[in-house]
């Protein structure tokens, strides 16, 4: 029997999130405008690729959908601050208010597809997500009067505090907007993940009918969990719009939804650290490879094609190496590297990481198998 | 055995990317300039500008910016503007607005462009307004006939170019109350503002009743068929299209398809006949024969013009001898237009001298018309003359109208074009 927890999972949890705020304040200041805005948009992504490991690596929930639930969020936050805005409200409250706004719509349409899809699996449940990744945003042709179509919405914005100076560049309080939603949402889904609901989704994910038999109210889980990841889409989806400050269906397509399955996968499917790798990576992919057009002399012809194809071509690469070599993706590479680098510092036996150290305590009486 | 391969072959991708980070960020760093006006030196000076490149929309639009850039490769050849290059950042959005979002931050935040000139596209460049005014980036000569960019109070640092979808409504709707009256006239438009203040433009002349029917079309939807459907049904004897290029081409041969005979009159922005002409290939002959269109720049295939000889020979010289059409004529007419405020702007360029420069106006270009840039006017080109497509040729025909954004009535201008400079560069 291990010693038992001396300070409980929330505590724990705030502090890991308060010293992490410590450290990011202290980051943007370092960045450059630029950076911080990237920093923003990793934030952004973080927030909705969170919930989707946790849906996706806890509970084998595959969703191909969330970019448009990420579009349900923005388009709520852009119509209220819009109406914020045409009432001259420009208190920051108000984008809070938006903000929860947005992630009350995505609920809902979450709690919708959910409970559609309960008694859905595997590909099933894909294809019909994938619908709805495809199909969403064309009610913004349909009902171009509200939605204005393929042109979008701008969004009001109240300008930055002038507490924080004449000359603070917006692009760092949007940094700071866009960290603290992602550390909300990782500290919900930390705690969530640790507790009740957490076992459950992972009993489910690992074997539904024993799980079942063990008294887990199954489909109401499953919607729980699909529930709960689509609040944190609609989230990210809000901070899209804030940080774009504009909203338009061609920032939601599919291929949204399958870079964040793509941030999941490459990052490490199940664990909130594995989110934040894949969405670091999603931004800097596209960075990094327009800076290798941009650095190579090559015929306009071919620039210019490759421009929008390169990041598309080296995600599929770094896909198709990450699924041969490190299934577990980036997170599950630092795991076993830390382990190894723990066994070699005390000496024990590493490439076996399932046992117990030689002096650690007999294992329960209750006989498991590995 | 295989285990070592894995590991290997994990440390190997994740030391790259590592390395990658490093080179990446350090060489984010070396690029800043410590000028205190962005993106000026003593030697250089640098714009940007978003573009579709690819996608739905490119069609021939693609061909602007390299014939920009042509044009200044050949002013830099001559010395530059008061000895300064002018280095131009030609950055893909594919007409995607969220694509738009990035590069233009991208420009301004990390290469910090002097200016944006030329924004292509008025869904696109709609989206980056208030962050270009915010930063106060001179945001100069939008590829676009929105009324969005004439907006001095809220956005005083954007400027229009192209005549006003608005204008140019009531400009073709007089022509076609003068020319076809009592035949019923409807329109088909891109369902954003191109295609609204065209519309609008139309109904102001003709009255609301006048137009029958309108239709719509997105962008990303390229079946147009159920609309030039309805058309038809609507006996429709005059079509105005307030298209981009590739969807002029779509919805001209769907019309065919249909058995749907229309006069199709259709706008600048999506009338150039070697564009359409590429896309329709065998077909644009016998289809695009008698199309109506009207163009605020001289026609390509006016061999007297100055300005058309001059613009073919840099052309042939800088352009990699690139086929002539409206797309490399427009690119040729704006490069020119932004060097004449650049040497306006004075020695040492500011942000703000240039927009004070170009608000101060009196430049006489390409343009049938003049530019109707002021203190409280940021739209572009006022004047529209008619044209039509006659042997596989666009000529222009008739008078130079011109009009404002609001009730005022459709007047003929009787100015005449200036002719350009000798060697081509303003002086």
């Amino acid at each position: 029997m291990t010693t038992p927890r001396r300070v409980p999972t929330l505590v724990r949890h705030l502090a890991g999130a308060a010293v992490a705020a410590v450290v990011l304040f202290g980051l943007t200041y370092v960045l450059d405008p630029f950076r911080d805005y990237q920093l923003a948009t990793a934030a952004a992504y973080l927030c909705a690729a969170a919930g989707l490991t946790v849906l996706i690596g806890l509970n084998g929930q595959l969703s191909l959908g969330h970019g448009a639930l990420m579009a349900v969020g923005a388009y709520s936050v852009a119509m209220v601050q819009n109406q914020f805005g045409d009432h001259g409200v420009t208190a920051q409250w108000a984008l809070v208010a938006s903000l929860a706004a947005g992630v009350v719509a995505a609920t809902l349409a979450g709690a919708v597809i959910g409970l559609a899809a309960a008694r859905l699996r595997g590909p099933y449940l894909a294809g019909l997500t994938l619908v709805v990744a495809v199909a969403l945003p064309a009610v913004t042709t349909v009902f171009s009067g509200t939605f204005h179509g393929d042109q979008g919405l701008s969004v009001y914005l109240p300008p930055v505090p002038d507490s924080l100076g004449a000359d603070f560049p917006v692009e760092r309080w949007q940094a700071w907007l866009a960290l603290a939603a992602a550390l909300l949402t990782l500290l919900v889904l930390a705690n969530l993940v640790r507790g009740r609901l957490g076992r459950s989704m992972r009993a489910i994910r690992d074997n539904e009918v024993a799980a079942s038999l063990a008294g887990i109210p199954v489909a109401r889980v499953q919607v729980v969990a699909f529930v709960v990841s689509a609040a944190c889409a609609g989230l990210g989806g809000g901070m899209f719009a804030v940080l774009a400050q504009s909203v338009s269906p061609d920032a939601f397509t599919l291929t949204l939804s399958l870079n964040l399955l793509l941030a999941v996968v490459v990052g490490g499917s199940g664990s909130l650290a594995g989110a934040v790798w894949g969405s670091l990576l999603l931004v800097l992919l596209r960075y990094w490879a327009d800076e290798l057009t941009g650095g190579l002399s090559l015929p306009a012809g071919l620039r210019t094609r490759l421009a929008g194809n390169l990041p598309l071509a080296l995600f599929g690469l770094l896909l198709i190496v990450v699924m041969m070599a490190a299934p577990g993706g980036v997170q599950g590479l630092l795991s076993r590297a830390g382990r190894w680098v723990r066994g070699r510092l005390t000496g024990r036996p590493s490439h076996r990481a399932g046992l117990p150290a030689p002096d650690a305590e007999p294992p329960a009486p209750v006989a498991s198998h590995t | 055995m295989f285990r070592s391969l894995h590991r290997g072959v994990a440390v190997a991708t994740i030391a790259i990317l590592v390395a990658a980070a490093g080179a990446c960020s350090s060489s984010g760093k070396s690029g800043s300039s410590t000028a205190p006006v962005p993106g000026v030196t003593d030697t250089e000076v640098v714009v940007g500008t978003h573009t579709p490149l690819t996608g739905p929309a490119a069609a021939g639009y693609s061909k602007i910016s390299a014939a920009a850039k042509a044009y200044f490769d050949y002013v830099n050849a001559n010395g530059g503007v008061n000895g300064r290059k002018i280095t131009y950042k030609i950055m893909d959005d594919g007409y995607n607005p969220a694509t738009t979002q990035q590069v233009v931050r991208q420009l301004v935040l990390q290469d910090k462009v002097f200016a944006i000139l030329n924004g292509l596209g008025t869904p696109t460049h709609t989206g980056v307004l208030d962050f270009l005014n915010t930063n106060k980036v001179p945001d100069l000569f939008v590829a676009s006939g929105s009324l969005s960019w004439n907006q001095p109070k809220k956005y005083p640092y954007t400027f229009g170019y192209n005549p006003d979808y608005t204008i140019e409504g009531k400009i073709l709707a007089s022509y076609l109350k003068a020319n076809f009256a009592g035949q019923k006239v409807c329109t088909f438009g891109q369902n954003d503002d191109f295609g609204a203040d065209g519309l609008k433009g139309v109904q102001a002349v003709l009255g609301a009743s006048g137009v029958t029917h309108s239709e719509t079309y997105t962008v990303t939807n390229t079946n147009v068929g159920p609309a030039i459907a309805a058309l038809k049904q609507a006996g429709c004897q005059v079509t105005v299209s307030f298209s981009v290029p590739g969807f002029t081409a779509l919805a001209i041969g769907t019309a065919a398809q249909l058995g749907f005979k229309t006069q199709w009159v259709v706008s600048n922005v999506g009338a150039d006949y070697a564009t359409l002409a590429g896309l329709l290939k065998a077909a644009a002959g016998p289809l695009l024969e008698g199309v109506i269109s009207d163009s605020y720049l001289p026609s390509v295939d006016d061999t007297s013009n100055g300005w058309i000889s001059l613009f073919r020979r840099l052309n042939t010289q800088y352009n990699n001898n690139a086929p002539f059409d409206g797309n490399v004529e427009y690119g040729f007419s704006v490069a020119y237009l932004f060097v004449q405020a650049l040497k306006a702007a004075g020695k040492n360029p500011t942000r703000q001298s240039i927009v004070d420069a170009v608000e101060k106006n009196g430049y006489s270009g390409p343009g049938l018309f003049k530019l109707r840039f002021s203190k409280d006017d940021h739209s572009g080109y006022g004047g529209l003359q008619m044209g039509k497509v006659q042997g596989g040729k666009q000529t222009l025909f008739g008078p130079v109208y011109t009009t404002d954004d609001g009730s005022g009535a459709v007047t003929e201008s009787n100015s005449s074009p200036a002719s350009p400079p000798d060697n081509g560069i303003p002086t």
